[in-house]
């Protein structure tokens, strides 16, 4: 297979295209499946009560809010290396949606917060390195547009989030570097602190997290090639729709 | 390099300038939240690096401005020196107009903030150690916002995020100090994020200037 | 099936508020964003359509 067929903006966009929905389905799918484990069949848990049911929401938006700086980052490499307009393109439709799921977790993770340790926010090493990643994805947007000639912003911008990288290892090792107020993660490779159905509820929303982001990434990179590229020939004899 | 560093000397006023504005937002505090010495002893330390920070923060632009202006990056890329010594001569200018000042003058504003001696020394050590990863990482985002819309605003919007967890652990050393615990964690960290950001930032430095006169 | 009744659900022991509060903004969220990526579909297309005419009448 060749794998640069793909790495050319018009190639790439037809293949966007047929994948998203997919993407979109499963992302449905397996929302309902989570949700319905999360929500409905899960047990209480004993020392929290009902409140904990946030954990369904708030690790998955947590985890892809690292996750996507770190394929965005990846991107952003390909970029400065090897100097491929599509690389640069995924970069710039991956950041709002991980600046979106950045915002959800900070947002789940204070309403979850205030009932549980009593406040909406505490200014731990968690918290705030996280708050530091919202701002990193606003600087990569407002740097990536902030250039007359998009080539530059690409470039620029692109070396921004690769300087920023250094923040993720902060951001999952907070919990265990400091002591703070935020609780450690209960999953690990040697066993677990949940019950089954929560552990599966969480893992299944987080599944439907990655299928959404990768939905939405495919749609707004696609939206990216036809803004970028409206001079081309190949736009140019697009069917309409 | 050289030239750049004699160029900052050679300008006391625009170090004159980065003290009294350092001066006039320590005194801002006072002025704002009330002068009880006790709230003042807790508030010093942290004052003292956000006016720092800030310092820092507005100097920026300056790096590489005139450069920028004239064309002479442009030159510096194409010439045969070696980029990464003239990049770091860039941020050590910047250096010498803000940390290098605001470290010398901190035990003064300490004073006025009623710090006792450990701590004024303390305070002054991280500032020491910090500001120099304040003028790097800055100069890269000064370096990557050359040319672009949104100035200042822009600026802020990629510097300071990065700047947080130098303000942090400066902040942090003192404190601790302040407080009756050891700053000696709090220092050691800053020192190793010096050496790394030393090792790293020019390099960084280089490729946005280059990415910005492409 | 955990919950006795569809009442006891959606007063999740108390904490309603915030469990409603994550979740609505969650959803709220990825609908703004749903939206916000198809009105930027129909203005990229639009741009292309206008560049068309433009050529069409030189």
């Amino acid at each position: 297979m060749n794998w640069f067929y793909f790495s050319s903006p018009s190639t790439f966009y037809g293949l966007a295209g047929r994948l998203a929905p997919w993407f979109f389905a499963l992302a449905a799918v397996t929302a309902v499946w989570g949700l319905y484990l999360g929500l409905l069949v899960a047990p209480t848990d004993a020392q929290q009560g009902e409140v904990y049911r946030v954990i369904f929401i708030h690790v998955p938006t947590a985890w892809m809010s690292m996750f996507l700086y770190f394929v965005m980052a990846c991107y952003c490499g390909l970029t400065l290396v090897f100097n491929t307009r599509l690389s640069a393109m995924m970069a710039r439709a991956i950041a709002p949606t991980g600046a979106l799921f950045t915002a959800v977790a900070l947002w789940t993770g204070s309403f979850w917060g205030k009932p549980t340790w009593g406040t909406y926010w505490v200014w731990d090493a968690r918290l705030t390195s996280e708050l530091v990643l919202l701002f990193l994805y606003f600087g990569f947007i407002a740097l990536s547009n902030a250039f007359e000639d998009p080539r530059r912003g690409d470039r620029a911008a692109a070396l921004l989030a690769i300087i920023g990288v250094v923040n993720l290892p902060i951001i999952y090792f907070s919990v265990q570097w400091w002591n703070t107020l935020h609780q450690g993660s209960s999953v690990s490779f040697k066993g677990t602190s949940m019950h089954v159905t929560m552990l599966t509820g969480m893992l299944v929303m987080s599944f439907s997290a990655w299928f959404y982001a990768a939905g939405a990434a495919l749609v707004r990179v696609r939206s990216i090639i036809l803004e970028r590229e409206r001079r081309a020939q190949w736009v140019r004899e697009l069917k309409e729709g | 390099m050289a030239r750049d560093l004699r160029l900052a000397w050679r300008h006391p006023d625009e170090i004159i300038l980065t003290l009294a504005f350092f001066a006039l937002v320590a005194s801002l505090f006072p002025l704002g939240i009330g002068a009880e010495p006790q709230l003042l002893a807790r508030i010093g330390p942290g004052v003292i690096w956000v006016g720092a920070l800030l310092a820092a923060f507005l100097a920026l632009p300056g790096i590489f401005a005139a450069d920028f202006i004239d064309g002479s990056l442009e030159q510096m890329t194409l010439s045969p020196h070696p980029p990464l010594g003239w990049a770091a001569g860039k941020i050590a200018a910047h250096w010498i107009i803000s940390g290098l000042p605001l470290t010398l003058m901190s035990p003064l504003i300490g004073l006025q903030y009623g710090l006792t001696g450990d701590t004024l020394l303390v305070e002054a050590l991280s500032l020491a150690l910090g500001t120099p990863i304040l003028s790097l990482l800055g100069g890269a985002c000064a370096a990557l916002a050359l040319g672009a819309r949104g100035g200042g605003m822009l600026l802020a919007l990629l510097a300071l995020p990065l700047f947080v967890p130098v303000l942090i652990f400066g902040a942090g050393a003192a404190e601790a100090q302040a407080t009756g615990l050891a700053p000696t964690p709090h220092l050691s960290l800053l020192a190793a994020a010096l050496i790394a950001a030393l090792v790293g930032v020019p390099a960084a430095v280089v490729a946005a200037v280059r990415i910005s006169v492409d | 099936m955990y919950w006795s009744s569809w009442d006891a659900f959606w007063a999740m022991g108390g904490h309603a508020f915030f469990v409603w509060m994550s979740f609505g903004a969650l959803f709220l969220a990825l609908a703004v964003e749903l939206v916000l990526l198809r009105v930027r579909r129909i203005r990229a297309l639009g741009d292309i359509e206008e560049e068309r005419e433009l050529e069409a009448e030189n």
